[in-house]
């Protein structure tokens, strides 16, 4: 049961355009993205790579245009593939302070599908001496590992990261580069927003205006 | 390979742990609970007669207050941490969260204060032999409370003062519950057939269990959006 239904193989973006409030941010956005494959997001701060994200995961409705989802056989439902089969990782991360990090990585996991294993993903982030604290007791990196520690706990092909490495130290951004290639190797897609370039790479696709 | 992990149940055990940790929610109600029932002799005067003629109606009308208390962070906490955005890409989707949360609420305040209920009916003078009806009939109402003040929780998401606005939306919705409530209770204390409005009561507790979920999902969706 950890292969899911929902082996997510292509993202396609046909003609997407975003509006938030009354402001048109992007028009008629043509992309796809296929498994094994990474893309950055790039753009200016409220050029929309957050709205996109968030778009693709079925959060905000599109002013216009189409996001389908292609597995093996073919097209997957949109609600289908958004439940089993994509991993959001936003600046709020969703995380209860007044929880221990060991129980919230345990929630999150359980709920987006995980097997029950969290060894790997507690070894990879190294959140081991972490997990008996409190949330509220992490510093801003070490919340931001607890986090990215559920895409490792539950997996999923399609991975959309917000800034995924901004709060991290060196180390740790290394080893997340390291974990998001292997990711691609074993088939995932990665759709990145970040202002500083990947440590791998990638093909980049800017939003809002040029330059 | 591990027993699939439940993501139901995982979710109905954090939702209990949220509302108990902290020392926060179901002792908060119950001692609002408690606070306005010593304050209803005072402002009623001592006359034991008259007190326990209000008892049952008054411990129903607070039960209603009270547990509007803690509704209003059912989804907000959720909401503006990002917690709301990752539930909805779980398997079960939003509509069975909004329901296991309600479920949980009504088990975390509900269910207290169906404890306190009777305690504070018979406190104001009603007869001991009210008890059990008293108890029965505030777990029931309380079932409803929650479904339907999470309609009101979750339409209120992303306002200011949104505490104000869940009780303004939500307890005109209250009233079916605290007129069968108080009105099965009244019914068994003047040796009237009690058994309709206890009905009545549980049918509008049901009507709001299975309806309510999808009001509070779709309310959800609109204030992500």
């Amino acid at each position: 049961m950890t292969d899911h239904a929902s082996q997510i193989r292509r993202l396609r973006l046909d003609a997407v355009s975003l509006e938030r409030g009354q402001r048109r941010l992007f028009s008629a956005l043509t992309e796809a993205l296929t498994a094994g494959e990474a893309i950055s997001l790039t753009g200016a701060n409220g050029a929309g790579k957050t709205s996109l994200l968030r778009a693709i995961a079925g959060l905000l409705p599109l002013a216009a245009g189409r996001i389908a989802f292609d597995g093996p056989d073919g097209e997957i439902e949109a609600e289908t593939a958004r439940s089993d089969g994509l991993h959001l990782l936003a600046h709020q991360d969703g995380l209860k302070t007044s929880r221990t990090a060991g129980e919230e990585l345990d929630f999150w996991a359980r709920w987006l599908g995980g097997g029950g294993d969290l060894a790997p993903a507690v070894e990879t982030f190294n959140l081991e001496p972490l997990l008996t604290l409190e949330v509220r007791k992490l510093s801003a990196g070490q919340r931001r590992r607890l986090a990215l520690a559920r895409l490792l706990a539950a997996p999923r092909p399609l991975w959309l990261l917000d800034e995924p490495m901004a709060p991290l130290d060196t180390a740790m951004r290394r080893q997340l580069g390291e974990v998001m290639q292997r990711h691609l190797h074993s088939g995932g897609l990665i759709l990145a927003a970040v202002h500083d370039p990947l440590p791998f790479p990638t093909r980049s696709l800017h939003v809002g205006a040029p330059g | 390979m591990s027993a699939p992990a439940n993501p139901l149940a995982a979710l109905f055990r954090r939702e209990m742990s949220l509302a108990y940790g902290r020392g926060g929610g179901p002792l908060l109600a119950c001692g609002f609970y408690a606070g306005v029932a010593v304050l209803l002799p005072l402002a009623e005067g001592p006359d034991p007669a008259r007190l326990a003629a209000v008892a049952p109606g008054a411990a129903f009308a607070t039960l209603a207050l009270a547990s509007l208390l803690s509704l209003e962070r059912l989804f907000e906490r959720d909401y503006e941490d990002g917690a709301l955005d990752l539930l909805t890409l779980g398997a079960p989707g939003l509509t069975v969260v909004a329901a296991v949360k309600c479920l949980a609420q009504w088990l975390a305040t509900g269910a207290p204060l169906a404890v306190a209920a009777p305690l504070v009916a018979i406190a104001l003078g009603a007869s001991p032999a009210l008890a059990p009806l008293v108890f029965a009939s505030s777990l029931l109402a309380g079932l409803g409370f929650s479904f339907i003040g999470g309609i009101g929780a979750a339409l209120s998401l992303g306002t200011r003062r949104g505490g104000v606005l869940v009780a303004v939306i939500v307890l005109p919705l209250f009233t079916p519950l605290v007129v069968f409530g108080a009105g099965a209770v009244d019914a068994f204390s003047t040796g009237l057939e009690w058994g309709p409005a206890l009905a009545l009561l549980g049918a509008y507790c049901l009507g709001a269990c299975a309806l309510a979920p999808f009001a509070m999902a779709a309310a959800c969706r609109n204030a992500l959006s």
